[in-house]
């Protein structure tokens, strides 16, 4: 009973998928809705298996951009909001400017950073970063600041100095906040790059499905849609793996390294 | 000349609150084991605080080893009432988690790792928790967590060991176990233990001196010196004069109590 319960959860989302595709393909066909409203998924894998060279092309780009974004939003990120959850003052000094700055859409840069950077790779890296440091920023912060004193007690009992507490409890009690951010931050690096190439490139899926859009290519731009989303789903999961191997104790993992 | 020193300290937690302690004054001797016993909320764990440098007294005056305690030190091993362990560490390096901080251990880390490693495993054997030191705390019972924190309370073998009812989660037994265990420590090599506890029969086999503390807020009220010939075993707990002392703190905490 208990083996088919989990050979239940592993197969369901991919049981879900295939009959999303499934019941999409019913309906386009049976309706005989025309690809160049609504492609089947039929038409989207031709198109995807016609234009295979320029698709992965394109979708390198978006991924090399996307995770020089992440990556400069992880670095960034984090001594933020080491610098924001150590300090009371910084917190204080910060977080205004931190949430207002993060209510602006991101696409209301990218004319900005053409103006500075030309179109192409750069802003779509910044777009990324820009896009996706904020919740790094205040997941390690919140880590820090939910800092229990009892722990911190410990080690200064100990005569320690801060940034060893900060080493020895601060930083490894705040990983797990730190793991969950970075699975919402590459999803969210996705969306800035894209949305830059969209706007101002002449590479990466995003400028893919917009000339694609604009000789009325549907099943290409649903190729695009559909790229993007997968490599969505698979740089999620490694972080996702990444979290458990690394943070076990959090999630009382018993396999959890030692 | 005394090695810690209260002199009329009182703390509130709040400023301008109410005091939790209030116009403690004590003496205690180098090497003298001292048990603080008192109603539940008296403010026993703020003492500790307070010993430690974990807070600073809102009057009064805290010296420790002849200095004014100014912030936390670096001669204290403490276990405090709950176990505290690091979850991401597993036991035994919880236990050997001092040794990375207090000098001269941590200077001494990567050549003696070897020797330090089999001290800590010695010492969770000596609390009965040999072949545990993989564990992940919340793989320990209560009872185990609290022994593994005692050992990372002793690993750099400090000269002020403070223990704040480190024996409240165990059975009868292992209790006693213990009881010896920490004697047996503090004969080999004298060093300075406050221990507080509820029981009074732990206080007056382990204690020199016993001190009562009032209810909130918590002053002194008695300071009475356990005259038990050394080393003790644990067929003292059977004499009739270990029953006095236990009898005449008891009636203390009663009168504490109806009061
Ligand atoms: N961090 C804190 N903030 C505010 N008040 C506190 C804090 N810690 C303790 N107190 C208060 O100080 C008083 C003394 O607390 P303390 O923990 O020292 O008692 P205790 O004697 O150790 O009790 P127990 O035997 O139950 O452990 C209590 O009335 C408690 O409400
Ligand atoms: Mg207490």
């Amino acid at each position: 009973m208990a083996i088919k319960t989990s050979t239940a959860i592993k197969a369901a989302p991919w049981l879900l998928t295939v009959a999303i595709f499934l019941v999409w393909e019913v309906v386009c066909s049976g309706l005989k809705i025309p690809d160049y409203l609504m492609p089947a998924p039929s038409a989207i894998w031709a198109s995807g298996l016609e234009y295979g060279g320029p698709i992965m092309m394109h979708a390198l780009q978006t991924l090399w951009t996307t995770l020089a974004g992440f990556a400069l939003a992880v670095v960034v990120g984090m001594l933020l909001g080491l610098a924001v959850g150590a300090s009371p003052l910084v917190y204080k000094a910060c977080y205004p400017l931190l949430v207002g700055f993060n209510s602006i859409p991101k696409v209301a840069f990218v004319p900005v950073l053409v103006v500075w950077f030309g179109i192409g790779t750069i802003p779509a890296i910044l777009t990324a970063f820009l896009i996706s440091f904020f919740p790094v920023v205040v997941n390690v912060a919140t880590g820090l600041a939910t800092l229990e004193p009892e722990l911190e007690d410990v080690l200064r009992s100990l005569g320690a100095r801060r940034w060893q507490i900060l080493v020895k409890v601060g930083i490894p009690r705040s990983l797990p906040f730190f793991f969950a951010s970075l699975k919402v931050a590459i999803t969210l690096a996705f969306v800035g790059s894209v949305i830059s190439e969209t706007v101002a490139s002449n590479l990466g899926i995003g400028y893919l499905m917009m000339s694609a859009s604009s000789s009325m290519n549907m099943p290409l731009v649903f190729a695009g849609l559909i790229v993007i989303g997968v490599m969505g789903v698979v740089m999620y999961e490694l972080f996702a793996l990444a979290e458990r191997r690394l943070t076990g104790w959090a999630h009382r993992n018993p396999n959890a390294p030692g | 000349m005394s090695f810690v020193k209260f002199e009329s300290v009182s703390l509130a937690y709040a400023p301008g609150g109410a005091n939790a302690i209030e116009e403690v004054s004590l003496d205690i001797r180098e090497g003298e084991f001292v048990a603080v016993v008192g109603p539940s909320g008296c403010g026993k764990s703020t003492l500790m605080k307070l010993v430690s440098g974990l807070k600073p007294p809102s009057n009064g005056y805290v010296f420790v080893d002849g200095r004014e305690v100014g912030g936390p030190l670096k001669i204290v091993g403490m276990a405090f009432q709950a176990a505290n362990l690091l979850p991401w560490r597993n036991t035994l390096d919880n236990v050997m988690l001092p040794l990375e901080i207090v000098e001269p251990f941590r200077s001494n880390l990567k050549k003696e790792k070897a020797q330090y490693t089999a001290d800590a495993e010695a010492l969770l054997a000596r609390v009965g928790l040999a072949g545990y030191g993989s564990k992940f705390p919340w793989e320990l019972s209560g009872g185990m967590q609290q022994r593994a924190s005692i050992c990372r309370a002793l690993i750099h073998q400090p000269r002020l060991l403070m223990l704040d009812e480190p024996f409240g989660a165990l059975d009868a037994f292992t209790r006693e176990e213990l009881w010896c265990m920490l004697r047996d420590l503090w004969q080999e090599k004298p060093f300075t233990v406050i221990l507080v506890t509820h029981d009074l029969r732990e206080a007056v086999f382990l204690a020199d001196t016993v001190y009562v503390m009032s209810k909130r807020p918590g002053r002194i009220l008695v300071r009475k010196e356990i005259d038990l010939p050394r080393p003790r075993p644990l067929d003292v707990t059977y004499t009739d004069s270990f029953a006095a002392y236990v009898h005449e703190l008891r009636d203390h905490i009663g009168r504490i109590r109806e009061s």
